[in-house]
């Protein structure tokens, strides 16, 4: 770890807040992601047997 | 082959679920380079001390808000011109990436304006204009969420991206057009007088490519789950005309 001197608290709340931000922005695209396919699946299988 | 060939949807799921480890893999390896190339092994800066540590997330998350909406208007114009969905999806996916870099920009921004200029805000030409670019992406977003029929929404989305690329190009050269305010200029010019030393600017770029890698893998995963989504959604008006 650097030493980053009176500016420590400084630098590294910037880094968590772009850390928390980056990861809750790649964690809902992940599972919108997710969803999306499971949901396009059961459509498609739903429409093959003509059920909805 | 043309390139237009890709607006197919069914082409660009499968040119996109070839490219998207390859892009992913490149992505987290440029960002962790970068980011821990600038964090642990660059000197402190004689003004600004071991605050220019956040010039590593600061920079390349502006610069890639701005470029984002850059996309959006290009996905945004071949939308309105040609009528491909695939560009009007991909201008949506993207919104959500440029907002969050956006809010990056504005947080670490005030972070390390605090100590180094004394306030955390300062109505700058350069911090409003980012101000209002990210207000626009959340006006953006919410015209998507707003309107049902997707052909409307994805026109009227067009027009207001359009609009804001005033507040884009403002957030990026508003420096250049006025010589004022408190935000330093460029870190990156054509000019070697106005870059930052070589011993930031290595790091700096390799972090502004690692963003740009991880914003590309982000926009082709949001727009393949749009894509499928807006299939989902015509299988479903199918099955109940049926």
């Amino acid at each position: 770890m650097p030493d980053l001197g009176k500016y420590a608290f400084t630098v590294l709340s910037a880094y968590g807040a772009t850390i928390v931000l980056l990861a809750a922005l790649i964690a809902v695209t992940w599972v919108q992601s997710r969803r999306a396919k499971s949901r396009l699946a059961e459509i498609e299988v739903s429409s093959e047997t003509g059920s909805v | 082959m043309s390139l237009w060939e890709y607006a197919n949807p069914a082409r660009f799921m499968r040119l996109t679920e070839r490219m998207l480890p390859v892009l992913g893999a490149l992505a987290v390896l440029t960002v962790l380079m970068g980011v821990i190339w600038g964090f642990f092994f660059t000197p402190d800066d004689y003004k600004q001390g071991s605050t220019a540590k956040i010039l590593y997330i600061h920079v390349p998350s502006a610069t890639m808000a701005v470029s984002a909406w850059f996309m959006m208007l290009a996905g945004s114009l071949i939308w309105l011109v040609r009528r491909h969905h695939v560009s009007a999806l991909a201008a949506k996916a993207a919104a959500p990436v440029g907002m969050v870099l956006t809010l990056i920009g504005l947080v670490t921004g005030a972070i390390w304006g605090q100590p180094m200029w004394g306030t955390w805000w300062a109505w700058d030409p350069r911090l409003t204009s980012f101000l209002i670019l990210f207000l626009f992406y959340l006006g953006y977003i919410a015209l998507w969420e707003a309107i049902e029929d997707p052909d409307t929404a994805a026109d009227l989305t067009s027009v207001l991206c359009i609009v804001g690329s005033v507040f884009a190009v403002l957030s990026r050269y508003a420096v250049n057009f006025w010589n004022q305010g408190l935000h330093q200029g460029a870190s990156l010019s054509l000019d070697e007088k106005e870059n930052v030393s070589d011993v930031f600017w290595i790091p700096l770029v390799i972090a502004i490519v690692g963003f740009g890698l991880m914003f590309a893998t982000l926009v082709l995963v949001r727009t393949r789950t749009e894509i499928r989504l807006r299939r989902a959604s015509a299988l479903m008006s199918r099955q109940r005309r049926a």
